[in-house]
């Protein structure tokens, strides 16, 4: 029974983080996507380039970096002075951040994507009749790209769960505190408790099995949508 | 005086194409765009709407400055318009009820009572049975119904349409024509409607504004740009002219119905209508023969006295002539197509007296028309 | 696009398996597995191996508890320099390796080290516990970080500091930990310190912990390799041990 609260643990951690961090990251995203999908700026796909960086590097230079901007050195540092704390890394909120600024791509994208499939026309014929671009935006452009903010919020939320090398990098591994599940799995192979690693291991499956099910029927619900 | 007109001039360049066009037009009936493919009429309507900003532009509505060359740019959103698109575009997150409501007015204030109601468009366009159902299930026309209802429920001074038939097939078109036609007659509201379709041209429109390469070649009342030689419409095989007649009499023993134009009569068959109703009087020129004098027993019932007011070779061998129909030659004008050897061997010459013999009249519906 | 990708992990994936089968028996090459903490000083042994015999030591560069399962699941390996003395025994124990080739290469040096407080007299510094966190290795995975845990329970200080603990994963990451200054200090290994004049530190005394023997061993997929047996030979050997001397480690 103890042994299942030692596991139960870093599962409601984890659950906890990708949660707040799937909140957090939908409304930053949205309007960065709503951004990307309709500026003509020519300078808009840098930003695209820099949002999907994450993507793309390896998760232990990102941890890296995310560890100098966390800490004293960093921007981090100065937010956490202004509780008295040194650094960002190591807490909770650090590994919120951290995870945040890792799943970004994951989340702008799709949004991005089903932005961009909504188009022109609706807004303009939203626009003919009375509807200011904030009105448009609510009651046209939005519902007709959820599917793509399901998606995004799905991802998100995935990605943040399986989330290791940016977390092994600035949490310290703080039991109840930044003790997620990838890293405690990882733990506990290096200590060979392959029971614990399996149960915990078992349940990121079937989890990653739900996502992937949930994706494939919200992907077929957007293709009639746009029929 | 101003206060009664459409006024728009836009100048600028997309791309490669470049657009000077203006016109005015009268705030009452139906104005056609007409012109071939990419000669600016969707260019041009949607600066009138605002979608498409040209920093040389003024557009004017009924004394309502929407934009003008020194800083004025009314949002699309704030300009009281309807546009139906070509293809519909219907939301397809929304019933139809929820679609044809989303530009109406939340609330009625207490000054502006609404000028066109629900129950009235939907009666109109014959969409009550499509209240409840997703716009994906509709076929095209139906689409296309809900589409102006939506666009006549925003309560809009100006109702723009862009080619809003052209998506449809023939028969469709021919199904939703009398949709129009009753909407122009009993709604006073300005329409701007562009189309490549001459047809749709002739049966809807008052005045016509013809479009060439971004430019406007003429803009006017559409018989008299049709009875204009120097203009493309008169010199095109189908050319017509499309008069408007007035209901003077019914013949109910041959069931022939008598309407008056500025210089003639023409007798067409057709069902009573009331005296005094305006019907559109459609004369095709090639169904126009002339004669020098009044011709023996013929069974063409339409033989109006005329003259030539101008003539022009077109083709290889037709000469196209403007008859204006009255003993002094200044009535309503016909157009009449025939072979230069008529021309020439009746010695017909401009301002020579004719006889226009019709040998067919087509007629625009009437209001008792549209009951079913 | 992903199918590209596929193909090429693929290829690169066989040519890295083939070239590990073909080994040529003139010029040896073996695959060594390497404690994180012994990087520095490994690469300028296998240089100087390379010099004096000719024979290539490919280097793989990790934490000793996850090179022991890769071990244990038919890792490559010909020979292992684990940062503690249990793995190799347990390899041995269990087959993985060749019994009677263990010996202790190098003791490693538990040193307290900060960039931000002055940790000269790191007992005195732990002990006044002016800071807000400590980093160490993970216990459980590396043996600087249990030395570390024994060297604070015999100064008394354990259960004061315990909440102040954060762990990287490996000694390297302890290391940045202190190094980025997120943590005020920590334990990490002499040898980390090398060449690095920034900061203070505290080389904790030998009888605070446990020596932390850093044992090599000699794996089965080496049994009969000569490069394998040479190399081993060759950490005995005086060169390497001035190398490992000049690295802050204890030697027999």
């Amino acid at each position: 029974m103890e042994a299942f609260a030692h596991i139960w643990e870093p599962v409601r951690l984890t659950l906890e983080l990708a949660a707040i961090t799937t909140l957090a990251l939908i409304v930053v995203a949205t309007p960065l996507a709503w951004w990307l999908a309709r500026s003509h700026a020519r300078w808009k796909e840098i930003v695209a380039t820099i949002v999907s960086l994450p993507m793309v590097l390896p998760p232990t230079v990102l941890g890296f970096y995310l560890l100098i901007a966390l800490g004293p050195d960093g921007p981090g540092g100065a937010v956490a002075s202004l509780w008295g704390a040194r650094t960002l890394a190591f807490t909770f909120w650090g590994l919120v951040i951290g995870s945040i600024i890792a799943s970004m791509p994951f989340v702008v994208q799709p949004i991005r994507n089903a932005f961009a499939a909504v188009g022109d026309r609706p807004l303009e014929v939203a626009a003919t009749l009375r509807a200011s671009p904030a009105r448009a935006f609510w009651t046209v452009a939005l519902p007709l790209a959820s599917p793509g903010l399901l998606t995004g919020a799905v991802l998100g939320f995935a990605h943040t769960v399986g989330e290791f090398g940016v977390v092994l990098m600035i949490g310290g591994n703080i039991p109840g505190r930044t003790k997620v599940m990838s890293t405690a799995i990882y733990d506990y192979v290096e200590t060979t408790q392959w029971r614990e690693a399996n149960i915990l291991a078992l349940g990121m499956v079937v989890f990653a099995f739900a996502v992937i099910l949930s994706m494939i029927t919200i992907e077929k619900r957007f293709a009639r949508a746009r029929a | 005086m101003m206060a009664e007109t459409i006024r728009a001039e836009f100048r600028g360049r997309i791309g490669k194409f470049s657009l000077d066009a203006g016109f005015t037009a009268p705030s009452k009936g139906v104005t056609a765009l007409f012109g071939p493919s990419g000669c600016g009429k969707t260019t041009v309507l949607r600066c009138i709407a605002g979608l498409l900003r040209m920093g040389d532009g003024v557009c004017e509505i009924d004394g309502e400055l929407w934009q003008d060359r020194d800083g004025t740019f009314l949002p699309t959103h704030k300009r009281p318009l309807g546009y139906v698109f070509q293809e519909a575009s219907l939301f397809p997150h929304l019933s139809v009820r929820r679609n044809l409501m989303f530009g109406a007015p939340r609330r009625s204030d207490g000054a502006s009572r609404e000028r066109i109601a629900f129950d009235e468009v939907v009666d109109l366009l014959r969409v009550t049975p499509l209240l409840e159902r997703s716009p994906r299930n509709l076929s095209g026309g139906e689409r296309q119904r809900v589409a102006i209802g939506r666009a006549l429920l925003s309560q809009p001074k100006l109702l723009l349409m862009d080619e809003p038939l052209s998506a449809l097939d023939r028969a469709t078109k021919n199904e939703i024509l009398p949709f129009l036609e009753r909407l122009r007659d009993r709604l006073s509201l300005p329409v701007v409607y562009i189309t490549h379709d001459i047809a749709e041209v002739e049966r809807l429109a008052d005045q016509i504004v013809l479009m060439e390469k971004g430019h406007v070649l003429a803009a006017g009342p559409l018989a008299d740009l049709q009875s204009d030689p120097s203009l493309p419409l008169a010199m095109a095989r189908d050319a017509a002219v499309t008069l408007d007649g007035v209901v003077e009499a019914h013949d109910a023993r041959y069931g022939l119905l008598t309407l008056r134009v500025p210089g003639g009569r023409f007798v067409a068959p057709a069902p009573p209508a009331l005296v005094g109703e305006h019907r559109r009087i459609h004369v095709v020129a090639r169904d126009v023969s002339l004669a020098r004098e009044t011709p023996g027993p013929s069974s063409i019932l339409n033989i109006l006295p005329g003259r030539v007011v101008a003539a022009k070779p077109v083709e290889s061998n037709e000469i196209l002539a403007v008859i204006a129909l009255g003993a002094g030659g200044s009535g309503a004008r016909l157009l009449s197509r025939l072979t230069r050897k008529s021309w020439e061997q009746l010695g017909l010459a401009e301002g020579v007296n004719v006889y226009s013999q019709v040998k067919a009249v087509a007629l625009g519906p009437g209001r008792g028309d549209f009951s079913e | 696009m992903l199918k590209l990708k596929m193909l090429v992990v693929a290829m690169a994936a066989f040519a890295s398996s083939a070239s590990s089968v073909a080994a040529p028996a003139e010029a040896g090459q073996i695959n060594v597995a390497v404690a994180a903490n012994f990087t520095e000083p490994a690469k300028q042994i296998a240089v100087l191996f390379n010099q004096k015999t000719g024979n290539v030591a490919i280097l793989s560069f990790g934490a000793s508890g996850n090179f022991f399962t890769q071990i244990t699941h038919d890792a490559p390996f010909q020979v292992f320099l684990s940062a503690d003395a249990e793995r190799p025994k347990a390899a041995v124990a269990g087959g993985y390796a060749v019994s009677g080739t263990v010996f202790t290469y190098a003791i490693g040096k538990l040193v307290l080290w900060s960039k931000v407080i002055d940790v000269t007299n790191g007992e005195a510094a732990l002990k006044a516990g002016q800071f807000s966190k400590l980093s160490i290795a993970n216990p459980a995975a590396a043996p600087y970080g249990a030395a570390a845990i024994e060297t604070m329970k015999a100064l008394g200080v354990y259960d004061a500091l315990k909440s102040k603990l954060v762990q990287g994963n490996s000694i390297a990451q302890a290391f940045q930990f202190v190094d980025t200054r997120n943590a005020e200090l920590g334990f990490v290994a002499l040898s980390e310190l090398y060449g690095i004049t920034d900061g203070t530190r505290w080389l904790v005394p030998q009888n605070l912990y446990a020596p932390i023997r850093q044992d090599a061993v000699l794996l089965n997929k080496g049994a009969n390799s000569e490069a394998a047996k040479a190399f081993l030979e060759f950490l005995k050997g005086l060169e390497a041990r001035a190398v490992i001397e000049k690295f802050g480690y204890g030697l027999d």
